[in-house]
């Protein structure tokens, strides 16, 4: 009875891991990136989503807004040296339009009341666009550097998203409304309605992956970037693009978890790090490279969070993340050393 | 010729040097580290607006303060803390929000001779320290208060849930310590960090464990998870909740989970439902007042009246120090902190102070009142 619980609450949670866990192995494939900040995206998904549920409108429109002003003078100043009209008025409308347009739409529909699922599309929609400005601002500029330089550089874009954060949230917590309120009786078992849409998304996002990788040509190019990037640019595929693409979709897949999350538990500006590391975990156990031991390692990990918060509740995140020394010590063993890059 | 250049530029340099040394020993200079960011932001905002309501001289001496963030971290804190005393030659220190911080805090005012005004709860050993006096109620006093209750509730097992921090221990410490006396046995005793996204495992053994009543030993919002798994795991026994989970944020977030649930408060939360008698009242009343003036209705905490009568406790120590020594000097440091040890009692916003050589607590249980939760509202109980 208590295990059937437990294993319901570690499958929920495990769900939302595996989600980021996804984005962190995405993005590391495309673009050696390691992405901290990927929680970051989950907390600002989950307090937007809140902060629309209380008819406010959310400040991450106002952040939104300056993150596109930002990357458009990055973008500036890359085209000092002349550019065609085709690439500024792309660069317009990327970086200044579309969240100009998308301000506008939330402020108009803030106050109205919406139906939940048109919060949660809404949320999606802000916070979406500012994985290719993150990828502009802070990743483009380094996109040849080494894997250590970029995690450096991830340290510091999680430590400015956490603090702009508290800036823009506030410190207290905030929780969001169910998207459905409704809970089934399986047997013996409650499941809720917004543990079913987590498994939903889930698995849906896994499926909507796998189809993008092996049936679309940008998906194809992506893979190809991730497999060997000098050999893709050679053969024509814009490297720039697919960074911008795997960072737009891991802020997307932030947003969607963020959605997801912020109505069974409270979210406070720094929540994401540690949901975040989590999916890390679960990442790591799949070397950095395989989505599908990605995914049943996160829901492992959310299993075995949710018996250790049973049986020993003060150990549990030792435990949690004592997970990850066995697997690196078997990775580094059946690998042998590689030197760095 | 660079070195007639430097030889000419000495005496310059160290008139200016003293020119600004003596128009800061006219000010009474006070160094305030708080964490206003990092994790301890929910309890340091608060106090970091609170210093903006302080007033601008004390008995004819203008207030120099100095507010510097220590993000919660001890090394932070002691940093900022040397700043104040090497730099800057505070004359009194104010801080931190967190325990790890103030303890930091608390150490640089010891070996440096410099009172300070901790804002967070420490414990035993650094709370006896000869420079150091806190603010906020002590978990001793608080306890003793909710137990009592307990018991006239009818309470006789109890199941604990607290943070996995210092925090969390220092609850358990306290049934551990004066539990037996009250008639309470912890029948449980689990753990959770705040930046969890769920409590299940928890809560279902505190359920399977079947206890009277629940403690929760959490702090702010964060304390709201537990409370509300409990009640969605139907349990339906008494649920008590510590000073430090009394927010407007925490109704808001648990909403009708909240209901019934008792919590020990001091009582600058609600000074307008306290009889005129109190000593707190006058004090409590002007520091709600001019807060929710400045930072809109409903944002008053537990936590910025600390900051409130930390100035209370000042306003009447600096003027007797005042009259032994001049701002700025060693003699200053010692007399405002004999000023504060023995010039009470301080009747201030959360209680009232009256320190001794032996307690640098120096609160009693007029620091203390019990709320109950109804409807969104904390309604103070007997």
């Amino acid at each position: 009875m208590i295990a059937t619980f437990l294993i319901q609450d570690g499958v929920t949670n495990g769900a939302i891991y595996a989600l980021l866990g996804l984005a962190l192995v995405l993005l590391f494939s495309v673009t050696r990136v390691i992405f901290i900040p990927q929680g970051e995206f989950v907390a600002y998904g989950a307090l937007t989503l809140a902060l629309l549920d209380g008819g406010k409108v959310p400040a991450t429109i106002s952040l939104l807004v300056c993150f596109g002003a930002i990357a458009f003078l990055f973008d500036l100043w890359s085209m000092r040296r002349g550019a065609d009209a085709r690439t500024f008025l792309r660069s317009v409308a990327l970086n200044l339009v579309l969240p100009g347009a998308i301000y506008g739409i939330t402020v108009m529909l803030a106050p109205l009341g919406l139906p939940s699922v048109a919060k949660a599309l809404l949320t999606i929609l802000i916070i979406t666009p500012m994985g290719a400005y993150v990828y502009r601002i802070a990743y483009r500029p380094l996109a040849d550097a080494s894997v250590l330089v970029l995690l450096i550089a991830s340290v510091g874009v999680h430590l400015a998203m956490m603090g702009l954060g508290l800036v823009f949230f506030g410190a207290e917590g905030l929780r969001a409304n169910p998207l459905a309120d409704d809970n089934f009786n399986i047997g013996s078992l409650m499941v809720s309605a917004q543990s079913l849409c987590i498994y939903g998304a889930t698995i849906t996002i896994i499926i909507g992956l796998y189809l993008f990788f092996e049936r679309t040509l940008l998906g194809k190019a992506l893979r190809a970037t991730a497999v060997n990037r000098l050999g893709a640019r050679l053969v024509g595929v814009r490297t720039h693009l697919t960074g911008v693409t795997a960072f737009t979709l891991a802020a997307a897949i932030g947003a969607v978890s963020g959605v997801l999350i912020g109505p069974i538990t409270t979210i406070y500006y720094d929540t994401g790090f540690l949901i975040g590391l989590k999916g890390f975990v679960a990442a790591i156990i799949g070397g950095l490279a395989s989505f599908p031991i990605t995914a049943i390692a996160a829901i492992g990990v959310g299993l075995v969070e949710s018996f250790s918060s049973f049986f020993a509740s003060s150990y549990k995140e030792v435990i949690v993340f004592g997970l990850i020394i066995p697997v690196l010590i078997w990775l580094s063993l059946s690998h042998g050393f590689h030197e760095e890059e | 010729m660079k070195n007639r250049f430097f030889a000419g530029m000495a005496p310059v340099a160290a008139l200016s040097l003293s020119l600004f040394a003596s128009s800061a020993l006219a000010d009474v200079t006070i160094g305030v580290t708080i964490s206003s960011t990092g994790p301890g932001a929910a309890l340091g905002i608060p106090l970091k607006n609170s210093v903006e309501l302080w007033p601008t001289e004390v008995g004819g001496e203008k207030l120099k303060v100095i507010v510097l963030d220590d993000a919660g971290d001890p090394s932070i804190a002691t940093t900022n803390a040397r700043r104040f005393v090497n730099d800057d030659k505070v004359d009194v220190m104010v801080g931190s929000a967190l325990t790890p911080a103030s303890i930091a805090v608390a150490g640089v005012a010891a070996e440096s001779n410099t009172p300070h005004l901790g804002c967070s709860p420490v414990p035993p050993n650094i709370s006896k320290g000869k420079w150091t006096f806190i603010m906020p109620q002590d978990a001793g006093l608080i306890a003793k208060n909710l137990f009592a209750k307990m018991k006239a509730d009818g309470v006789k097992t109890v199941g604990y849930i607290g943070f996995s921090d210092s925090y969390g221990d220092l609850w358990m410490g306290q049934f551990k310590a004066i539990g037996e006396q009250y008639g309470l046995k912890v029948i449980a005793d689990e753990r959770y960090a705040r930046p969890d996204t769920s409590v299940s495992g928890q809560v279902l053994k505190l359920v399977a464990a079947r206890p009277d009543a629940v403690f929760v030993g959490a702090s702010g919002t964060g304390a709201a998870l537990p409370q509300i798994g409990l009640r969605e795991r139907g349990f339906t026994g008494k649920i008590y909740q510590t000073h430090g989970a009394v927010t407007f944020d925490f109704l808001r977030i648990a909403g009708k989970a909240a209901d019934n649930t008792i919590f020990a408060s001091g009582p600058a939360m609600a000074p307008e439902a306290l009889p005129d008698t109190a000593e707190t009242k006058p004090e409590g009343m002007a520091y709600v007042t001019a807060y929710e003036k400045k930072f809109g209705p409903g944002t008053r905490t537990q936590f910025g009246p600390h900051i409130n009568d930390a100035m209370a406790i000042l306003k009447k120590a600096i003027p007797i120090a005042l009259k032994k020594a001049k701002p700025g000097t060693p003699e200053f440091r010692a007399a405002l902190r004999d000023a504060i040890e023995t010039g009470g009692p301080f009747a201030a916003s959360q209680g009232v102070f009256n320190f001794k050589a032996d307690d640098h607590l120096g609160l009693d249980d007029r620091a203390v009142v019990l709320f109950t939760a109804k409807n969104g509202k904390f309604e103070i109980t007997k």
